[in-house]
């Protein structure tokens, strides 16, 4: 309990390989869109006030898609991790 | 009703704590609730522990100040768990057992891992526990009529008793509830806002009615000096800001009022109707002009001059889309507040909150707060912030330990997407609850932290004080979070692990619990200092120190395998160094001082962009170093 390495989660899991990849992949998904969001408010503000959709300005459309494009994401990362480990 | 409603959730969190506490015989179901926890369980908790006192109180209140600029914290803030999901959850999970020092230090076991990563869970933690109490004392103050240091101690006092009793466990359950909560009453009042829909005179439901602040207009003499008003009031006094806003004290019928001068071209300059507090030098306060007493308060403030160019209608029920269409059109403009300070002429305090008109669209995107058209610096400020949003989240102690109380690495996975969900779809919710309250007229324009409390009790009493209750208990579950997280930094990496105490697991237990003591104290001390201090700031203050100190060696511990334990420390050291230095010599903090921001050694207040990236390359210099070091040897 002293000096030795922490507990780890022993179970085997043959598709860590796979699910690391396909996270670093996700997370390089969406930092694009998130980098672009902060460029454009950096470059040019002035086109966030665009109305888009609905009525509703790009600022607040692109916002609101980067929060549903987490949880997005999120689904479809857990979707093909759960095929991987289910060995389908 | 409020205190009623208070003391009975209190009541049942406490009693959960106690009987929960039964349970907790070992050293890892105090630390980790034993890692039973369900993974849907554990993601409602993983939102009870971050959505804090910052996000509800303060992104509410700053997009009811600020607009869009307050909903970048909302993005921001749910970004960073992308990050927790993909790159760190299921690794993590697999690597330690309690906290994140046996994360990092889990391949090395080395003893300047242990002391590096528990100062910096410690130092983060405390970061990120002085708003959370802060944030308490301006909740009690308005909610119960205590003072402000009365609501730290009774805060600091509840948690110590909770996380003393019961530890991980009693702290899950408490998150879950606030967590599911606060979701749910956020979706009531959203759907209550739209139902009301928006007016140009919002009067809270009938019961207050719409005071509008108009203008009236000045009398100039020959020398063009302001001699009094066209409705018979004369000029006393004038004053002019630092930064450049002129104040006319007006008279009549005995009564004084600070107004504010605007200047036309060619015409007649006219003066606009403000809500002022004076503080005189024997201690009395008069508010616009009269004794301030229960019938004589600042005004709630906070409405559309015209929706759509519209400057009288109202729209009835409108959709959430709608509801956002009609406050961010270009013909559509927002009365927001500002507030001026200055001394008047007899040496009494003037706290002076002013009207002015801004455009519905110019509001809905960034700028009215970060100056993303300013200079470069400033932009850079801007850049720094959303980095550190993005980054600290998967690095804050008190998230981190919460993969540990799942089974394993495939929970730890699904509670974060449940996470996601549940606080993507609170923080969707912010941007209406800040959005209601900036055009509903109930914004206490001397405290925007109550912005979503306030918007709630113009539904009525009962909304106000389910919503008050959670609100606290969302103080109480954050607090509890990040006890338990320092306390394992004291009892478990300190003491246990680096200095190397023989202790019995029931002895860790008790070590503990009487850190969490000593941490809630220290605690409950920084919340009484830091009063009056910008919550959000401390706030982004810790998510900076989190991802400069604690990501880099997380991620490179992950995924590169030439690190060095003596990169670790480095990396660690330099980070948390790097981002509290920074900060301590910005702008926002000289200004704390009370010295000219403009002279602040560090042009720039968000220290991620810097702290950051030099943590990663000290991490990868130092590793390759040491490493060409024992091979030479």
């Amino acid at each position: 309990m002293l000096h030795e390495p922490a507990n780890r989660d022993t179970a085997p899991d043959s598709a860590a390989g796979y699910k690391s990849r396909l996270g670093l992949i996700l997370f390089f998904v969406y930092a694009a869109m998130y980098a672009g969001f902060v460029v454009i408010n950096l470059t040019t503000p002035a086109m966030m006030e665009i109305t888009v959709l609905w009525g509703i300005n790009l600022a607040v459309v692109y916002g609101l898609a980067l929060i549903l494009a987490a949880f997005g994401l999120a689904l479809a990362y857990d979707s093909l991790c759960r095929k991987r480990e289910e060995g389908r | 009703m409020v205190t009623a409603i208070f003391l009975a959730f209190v009541a049942f969190i406490v009693g959960l704590s106690v009987q929960l506490g039964r349970k907790t015989k070992t050293s890892s179901g105090y630390y980790a609730a034993g890692g039973q926890i369900h993974w849907f369980v554990n993601g409602i908790a993983f939102a009870g522990d971050y959505l804090s006192a910052a996000s509800f109180l303060g992104i509410c209140g700053l997009i009811a100040t600020q607009g869009y600029d307050g909903f970048l914290y909302s993005i921001g803030y749910l970004a960073g768990w992308v990050v927790a999901l993909f790159v760190i959850a299921e690794p993590l999970r697999r690597l330690g057992r309690y906290t994140f020092a046996d994360a990092v230090d889990a391949q090395f076991n080395s003893k300047g891992i242990q002391l590096a990563a528990a100062i910096s869970t410690l130092v983060v933690s405390l970061c990120y526990l002085i708003p959370q109490m802060v944030g308490a004392g301006v909740l009690v103050e308005p909610l119960l009529g205590m003072p402000h240091h009365w609501g730290v101690i009774m805060v600091g006092g509840i948690v110590m008793v909770i996380v003393a009793t019961a530890g991980m466990a009693s702290t899950t359950y408490v998150q879950f509830l606030k967590g599911g909560l606060l979701i749910i009453f956020s979706l009531v009042l959203v759907v209550a806002v739209c139902w009301r829909g928006l007016s140009t005179s919002p009067d809270q439901g009938g019961a207050v009615p719409f005071h509008r602040h108009g203008s009236i207009t000045l009398i100039v003499d020959d020398k063009k000096n302001i001699t009094g008003t066209t409705e018979g009031s004369t000029a006393s006094e004038f004053a002019t800001t630092a930064s450049g806003e002129k104040f006319v004290k007006l008279q009549k019928e005995g009564v004084s009022r600070w107004w504010r001068v605007d200047m036309s071209d060619g015409g007649l300059p006219s003066a606009r109707e403000t809500e002022s507090v004076v503080k005189e030098a024997g201690g009395a306060r008069l508010v616009n002009g009269m004794p301030e007493g229960p019938l004589n308060k600042i005004r709630q403030v906070g409405s559309l001059a015209s929706i759509a160019g519209n400057p009288d209608c109202a729209t009835g029920p409108v959709s959430p889309v709608g509801l956002i269409a009609a406050i961010g059109s270009p013909e559509t403009k927002v009365t927001r507040w500002k507030e001026s300070r200055f001394t008047d002429a007899e040496g009494s305090a003037v706290t002076v909150y002013h009207p002015s008109e801004t455009d519905g669209s110019r509001l809905l995107r960034p700028g009215m707060r970060f100056k993303v058209q300013g200079t470069w610096l400033e932009r850079l400020d801007f850049a720094s912030l959303m980095l550190g949003l993005f980054l600290g989240t998967a690095a804050l102690p008190h998230i981190l330990i919460r993969y540990y109380t799942v089974p394993g690495a495939k929970e730890a996975r699904k509670s974060t997407i449940v996470a996601i969900a549940a606080i993507g779809a609170f923080y969707v919710l912010t941007l209406f609850m800040g959005l209601g309250a900036m055009t509903s007229g109930v914004l206490n324009p001397a405290d925007s932290n109550m912005a979503a409390p306030l918007l709630a009790r113009s539904f009525g009493d009962l909304l106000f004080a389910f919503i008050s209750a959670i609100a606290f208990a969302t103080v109480l579950g954050t607090v509890s979070g990040l006890v338990v997280a320092a306390s394992g930094a004291v009892a478990h990496d300190l003491a246990d692990r680096y200095l190397a105490l023989a202790l019995s697991d029931s002895s860790k237990i008790m070590l503990g619990k009487g850190a969490a003591l000593g941490v809630g104290a220290v605690g409950i001390a920084l919340g009484i200092v830091f009063k009056g201090m910008n919550v959000t700031f401390l706030v982004g203050l810790a998510f900076a120190v989190a991802g400069s100190a604690n990501l880099p060696a997380i991620i490179m511990i992950l995924f590169w395998p030439r690190v060095t334990s003596a990169g670790i420390i480095a990396s660690i050291t330099v980070g948390m160094i790097s981002s509290l230095g920074l900060i301590a010599l910005c702008p926002d903090m000289w200004g704390l001082y009370g010295l000219p921001p403009s002279q602040a050694p560090v042009p720039f207040s968000n220290p991620g962009i810097v702290s950051i990236p030099l943590s990663f390359i000290t991490l990868v210099m130092v590793s390759l170093a040491s490493t060409k070091s024992a091979q030479s040897t």
